[in-house]
C-alpha cells in the first residue's frame, strides 16, 4: 500500500478547489467566503506540506511516477506562499475592475494544484499532466480582466504561444519515450547514453519547451506583452510562482533521465543563461511600462537561474534555487509597490509615473530604492547574495566566460535600474496617490522590503535550508 | 578587548541615521536633525581617537580583531585595524562631522535625508577600512555607491542625474571584475580571510589576471589616467559635503586597496605590472596637471589636481620602498584634509555669489581677508610647500621613486612643478587681481561655522607638516612588515 500521506497536499487542494467551485455557484455573492476559504486552503495545504513530507529526503509512489524529495517539499511550499501572497493582495485590485469573483481563487488554486504535481513529477506523462493543468488555469487567468481588450490579447498570445511550446516538449518526450522505452525518469536515465542524433533533437525540444514555459531568450517573446497586458495582480503571479514550478522540472530534467547527457545539453543552457542575461538587461532600458520593464528583468533574472544549473553541480542548483526565492521575495516587494500606486479607482503602471514619489510619499520610496537596488544586485542587499551564489558556484566549475558576462549585464542592468530611481527622487513630483491601502498590501510590501534589506545579517538560514536539496 | 569596537564604530552611524529617521522637525527647522548627526559622528570621532591611543605601535599584527561566522562555511565577518587601516579610519571619523556641520548653507531640500545618506557613508567608508575579509570588503566597498548616488543625484547641480549615472556605472564596472577575482580566490586557496591569505599565499600562475580584476576596480576608484572622467563630472556636480566625502575619503578607499591587496596578496604580480602602474601614474600626474591649468571652473580645476596627487600616491605606493608607501600614506592623508578643505573653500564662496567660475571672482582679498588667509594656507598645502603636510607626503614618494626608478622621479617631480603652477594660479585669479565685480563686495568674510571647519582642518594640516612623527610612528612597523613580506614573497619564487 502506498504511503497517501506523502500526496495529501496535492489531494487536499484538489478537494478544496472542487468543494470551492460547488460552494461558488451554488451559493449568491460567495466571492468573500470563496477567497477567505481559498487562503485557508492554501495555508492548511503549506502545513499539511511540511508536516508530511519536509522530513521525507527520497521516496517514491505510485508505480515511481511521483517523487517526494527535500526539492519537491521546498519548492511546493515556496509555491504556496507565493500562492496566498498573490491572493490576499490581489481583492483591491480585482474590486477595483468589478472582477472579485469566485473563478479567481478557484483558477489561481488550480494552478498551483498543476504547478504541485509537476514539482513532484517523476514520470513524462504526470509531468505534462500538471504542465497542462496550471498553463490552462493561467490561459483564463491572464484574459481574467475580459472587459479590457489588453487581458484579452494577453491571454490569446499567451494560449497560442504556450499551446505551442507544449507541443514542441511532447514532440520531445515523445522522442525520448522512442529511445528510452520508458516514460519513467529514472528508468530514461539509466537508459540514456548514448549519443544519438536524434536523441539530441528529442532533448532540444524538451528544453525548448521548458525555456518557453521560464521565458529564457530566445523563448521569451510572449512575456512583455502577457505581462503588461494581464491584470497587475495575474502578472505578479506570473512571474513568481509559474517560474518556481518550471524551474523544479527544468532541473529535474536536467539532472534525472538526462543526467548522462550533460555534454549535450550543457552548451545550451549556457546558451539560453548568457542570452537571457543580456537580452533582458538590454532589452529593458527603452521601456516605458514598468510591468514591461518587469518582464524583461524577469527574462534577465531568469537568466541568473540558468547560470547557477549550467554548472551542473549541487552548488549550482541550490545558488540557483536560492536565487529564484529571493528573486520572488523581490518581486513580491515590487509589485505590491506597484498596485500602491493608485489615485481614484485608477492604477497607474508607466515609469513616468513615479515622477518625484519621493516628496509625497517617502515611505513608499524608500522601500522602491531598497528594491530596485536590491534587483541590481547591489551589497548588503539580498539580490546581491542571489547572485553571489551563483557566481561563487559558477566560478567554481571555472566558466569564466559565464561569469563574466552575467557580472557585466548587471553593469547594463544597473542603469534601467538606476533610471527609475532617478525618476523617483530626481524629478519634479505629481499629483499625490492614494494611502488607503488594504493592510496586506502594506504588510507584504513591509515584510518583503525588510527581507531584503536586513537579509545579509542571517545569511545562512536560507543556506541550510536549500543545501538539503542534493539532486545529483 | 572583549568590546567589539570596531563594529561600534561601523554600527553607530548607521544606528544614529536610524534615530534620525525617526525624528521629526518642523517645517524648515532641521537643527534636532543636524544635533543628532552631529552627535553621531563626534562620538564616532571620539571612540577611534580612543582606538588610537590603545593601538600597539610595536606591531603589525591586526588589533582590535574581531572574528564571527558569518556564512556558514564560507565567510567570517572579520575586522581588524593595523597602523595603515588606523588613519584612514581616522581620517574618516574626522572628516564627516565636519561635513556635517558644512551643511547649512549648501544643502537646502530635505536635509534630514541628506544626513541619513552621509551617515550611512560613514558606516561603509570605515568598514571598507577595517574588513579583513575580501568579501566583506567588498560588501562595504560597493554599498557606498549607494548612498553617494543618491547624494550627487538628489542634492547636486544642474547636471547631477548624468553625473550621478557615470559615477555609478563607472564604478560599478569596475568592481564586477573584482567579484570575479574574490570569488576564484576562494575557490583557489579555500578561504577570503586576508589574514590567512597572506600567509598561505596566492600561487603565482594565477597572480598576474587575479591583479588585473583587482585593478580594474581600484583603478576606476582611484581614479587613475585614463578612466578618471567620472570623478571631475562627480566633483562639480555633487553639493560640497558630497565633494568633500568623495575626495577625502572615497578616493582613499582604491589606495588603501592597493596597499593592502594588490601589494599583499599579488606580490610577484605587483612586480610585473609596477611599470604600468608607473607610465599611468606618470601620465596622471603630468597630462592632469595641465588640464587642470586649463579648467575655468574651480571645482574642476581641485577634481583635477585630485587625480594628479592619487597619481602620485599610486607611484609611491609601487615603489615598493619604504619611504615610497609611507609617502603615499602620508600623501592621501595630507589630500584627503587638503583637498576636504578646498571643496570646503569653494564652497564658501558659491554659496554667497553662486558662481564656480574662477573669472567671476578676483580681488577679493581685502573684501574677505580671513578667507583668503585660510584659503592660501591650503593652496600651499595643495602644492606641498614644506610645512604643510602636503610636502611630508610628496618628498617621501619622491624619495622612494629616486630609489627604484631614477627616470619616472624626474618626470613625477615636473608634475610638483605643474602642481604649484595651477595652484598659485588659481589662487591669484580667485583672491588677488583687480575686482572684477562691483557685487563681490558685498561678500561677507566666514561665519563661525565656516571658519571653525577650516580651522579644524588647518591645523592637523599645519602639524603634520611640522610634525609627521605621530603619523610616521603609526603606519612604520606595518609598513616594514609589508614590504619584508613582499621580498620574502619574490625571494622565494
Amino acid at each position: 500500500m502506498e504511503n497517501l500521506n506523502l500526496v495529501l497536499p496535492e489531494i487536499f487542494i484538489s478537494l478544496s478547489i472542487m468543494f470551492l467551485l460547488v460552494l461558488g455557484v451554488f451559493k449568491k455573492n460567495s466571492s468573500i467566503i470563496t477567497f477567505n476559504l481559498s487562503l485557508f486552503a492554501i495555508l492548511i495545504t503549506a502545513i499539511i506540506t511540511i508536516n508530511e513530507t519536509f522530513s521525507v529526503s527520497r521516496e517514491t509512489l505510485f508505480n515511481e511516477s511521483v517523487v517526494i524529495d527535500s526539492m519537491s517539499s521546498l519548492m511546493k511550499i515556496i509555491t504556496l506562499i507565493g500562492g496566498f501572497l498573490v491572493l490576499v493582495i490581489s481583492s483591491s485590485y480585482l474590486k477595483t475592475f468589478k472582477i472579485y469573483n469566485i473563478e479567481y481563487p478557484v483558477l489561481i488554486l488550480s494552478s498551483i494544484l498543476g504547478m504541485m504535481v509537476m514539482i513532484s513529477s517523476n514520470d513524462l506523462i504526470v509531468f505534462y499532466m500538471g504542465l497542462e493543468l496550471q498553463s490552462l488555469a493561467l490561459y483564463v487567468l491572464a484574459t481574467y480582466n475580459r472587459d479590457q481588450l489588453k487581458s484579452s490579447e494577453a491571454g490569446l498570445k499567451y494560449f497560442v504561444l504556450s499551446a505551442l511550446s507544449s507541443g514542441l516538449l511532447l514532440y520531445g518526450c515523445s522522442l525520448v519515450y522512442g529511445f528510452s522505452g520508458s516514460t519513467n525518469f529514472d528508468v530514461i536515465s539509466n537508459q540514456l547514453n548514448s549519443n544519438e542524433y536524434v536523441l539530441t533533437f528529442g532533448i532540444v525540444f524538451i528544453l525548448v519547451g521548458l525555456a518557453f514555459k521560464i521565458s529564457a531568450v530566445p523563448f521569451h517573446m510572449w512575456a512583455p506583452d502577457v505581462y503588461e497586458g494581464s491584470p497587475t495582480t495575474v502578472t505578479l503571479f506570473f512571474t513568481m510562482v509559474p517560474k518556481i514550478a518550471a524551474l523544479t522540472v527544468f532541473i529535474r530534467f536536467l539532472y534525472v533521465p538526462f543526467l548522462n547527457l550533460i555534454d549535450q545539453w550543457q552548451m545550451i543552457i549556457i546558451f539560453l543563461s548568457i542570452a537571457s542575461m543580456v537580452f533582458g538587461a538590454v532589452a529593458a532600458i527603452g521601456q516605458t511600462n514598468i510591468k514591461r520593464l518587469i518582464a524583461y528583468s524577469s527574462i534577465g533574472h531568469i537568466g541568473y537561474t540558468l547560470a547557477g544549473l549550467a554548472t551542473a553541480s549541487n552548488e549550482g542548483i541550490q545558488s540557483s534555487i536560492i536565487y529564484i526565492s529571493i528573486y520572488v521575495v523581490m518581486n513580491l516587494a515590487l509589485f505590491s509597490c506597484l498596485l500602491m500606486l493608485r489615485r481614484k479607482d485608477q492604477y497607474y503602471e508607466d515609469i513616468e509615473d513615479l515622477s518625484g514619489l519621493s516628496k509625497n510619499h517617502p515611505l513608499l520610496s524608500l522601500c522602491l530604492l531598497v528594491i530596485l537596488f536590491s534587483l541590481a544586485g547591489i551589497p548588503p542587499l539580498a539580490g546581491f547574495f542571489a547572485k553571489f551564489y551563483v557566481f561563487k558556484a559558477v566560478l567554481e566549475q571555472s566558466m569564466f566566460f559565464l561569469a563574466i558576462v552575467g557580472l557585466l549585464s548587471t553593469v547594463v542592468a544597473a542603469f534601467y535600474y538606476l533610471r527609475i530611481i532617478k525618476i523617483i527622487y530626481f524629478d519634479k513630483e505629481k499629483d499625490k496617490y492614494d494611502t488607503d491601502h488594504s493592510l496586506w498590501l502594506k504588510f507584504s510590501l513591509t515584510v518583503s522590503t525588510i527581507l531584503i534589506l536586513l537579509y545579509f545579517i542571517f545569511p545562512s538560514q536560507l543556506i541550510e535550508v536549500v543545501s538539503r536539496i542534493n539532486i545529483i | 578587548m572583549n568590546f567589539p569596537i570596531l563594529s561600534s564604530l561601523i554600527l553607530l552611524p548607521t544606528v544614529g541615521a536610524l534615530f534620525l529617521f525617526f525624528t521629526k522637525d518642523k517645517e524648515g527647522n532641521n537643527s534636532t536633525a543636524k544635533y543628532v548627526a552631529l552627535f553621531t559622528t563626534i562620538v564616532n570621532f571620539l571612540i577611534s581617537i580612543y582606538l588610537w591611543i590603545y593601538f600597539d605601535q610595536s606591531t603589525s599584527n591586526f588589533q582590535f580583531v574581531e572574528d564571527r561566522t558569518w556564512i556558514e562555511g564560507f565567510i567570517n565577518y572579520k575586522v581588524g585595524v593595523d597602523g595603515i587601516s588606523i588613519l584612514f579610519i581616522i581620517l574618516t571619523t574626522f572628516i564627516t562631522p565636519l561635513c556635517i556641520i558644512s551643511v547649512n548653507n549648501s544643502v537646502k531640500n530635505r536635509l534630514r535625508d541628506f544626513l541619513i545618506a552621509i551617515l550611512i557613508m560613514e558606516s561603509f567608508m570605515i568598514g571598507v577600512f577595517c574588513a579583513l575579509d575580501l568579501v566583506v570588503f567588498y560588501l562595504f566597498f560597493e554599498a557606498g555607491l549607494i548612498p553617494m548616488f543618491l547624494i550627487i543625484g538628489i542634492w547636486g547641480g544642474p547636471k547631477r542625474v548624468y553625473s550621478a549615472f557615470k559615477f555609478f556605472l563607472y564604478t560599478l564596472l569596475g568592481s564586477v571584475l573584482m567579484l570575479v577575482a574574490i570569488i576564484s580566490i576562494y575557490w583557489i586557496t579555500g578561504t577570503t580571510d586576508v589574514i590567512q591569505l597572506y600567509e598561505l599565499g596566492i600561487d603565482a600562475k594565477y597572480q598576474n589576471l587575479l591583479w588585473l580584476a583587482f585593478f580594474s576596480s581600484f583603478a576606476v576608484k582611484t581614479p587613475m589616467w585614463p578612466v578618471h572622467t567620472w570623478l571631475p563630472d562627480a566633483h562639480v556636480e555633487a553639493p560640497t559635503a558630497g565633494s568633500v566625502l568623495l575626495a577625502a575619503i572615497l578616493l582613499k578607499m582604491a589606495g588603501y586597496g592597493f596597499i593592502r591587496f594588490s601589494l599583499g596578496l599579488f606580490p610577484i604580480a605587483s612586480e610585473v605590472f609596477t611599470p604600468l602602474i608607473y607610465t599611468l601614474s606618470v601620465i596622471a600626474i603630468i597630462f592632469t596637471s595641465f588640464i587642470a591649468l586649463m579648467q575655468e571652473d574651480m571645482k574642476k580645476l581641485i577634481a583635477y589636481s585630485s587625480v594628479a596627487h592619487m597619481g602620485f600616491v599610486t607611484l609611491g605606493i609601487f615603489t615598493l620602498q619604504q619611504q615610497g608607501i609611507e609617502g603615499s600614506i602620508i600623501q592621501m592623508i595630507s589630500h584627503g584634509l587638503v583637498s576636504a578643505a578646498l571643496f570646503l573653500c569653494v564652497g564658501v564662496v558659491y554659496d554667497r555669489m553662486h558662481s564656480r567660475m574662477i573669472n567671476s571672482y578676483g580681488g577679493i582679498v581685502t573684501i574677505i581677508p580671513k578667507y583668503s588667509i585660510l584659503f592660501m594656507l591650503f593652496t600651499l598645502a595643495a602644492l606641498g610647500l614644506p610645512g604643510t603636510s602636503g610636502f611630508i607626503g610628496e618628498f617621501l614618494i619622491l624619495m622612494g621613486a629616486f630609489k627604484d626608478n631614477f627616470l619616472v622621479a624626474v618626470i613625477a617631480s615636473l608634475g610638483v612643478i605643474l602642481g604649484a603652477a595651477y595652484m598659485l594660479w588659481l589662487y591669484k585669479r580667485v583672491v588677488f587681481g583687480k575686482l572684477v565685480n562691483e557685487e563681490l563686495k558685498n561678500m561677507f568674510d566666514l561665519n563661525r561655522s565656516e571658519y571653525l571647519i577650516l580651522s579644524c582642518l588647518a591645523v592637523p594640516t599645519l602639524f603634520f607638516g611640522f610634525y609627521p612623527d605621530p603619523l610616521i610612528n603609526t603606519i612604520e612597523v606595518s609598513v616594514t612588515d609589508l614590504i619584508n613580506m613582499h621580498n620574502t614573497n619574490i625571494a622565494s619564487k
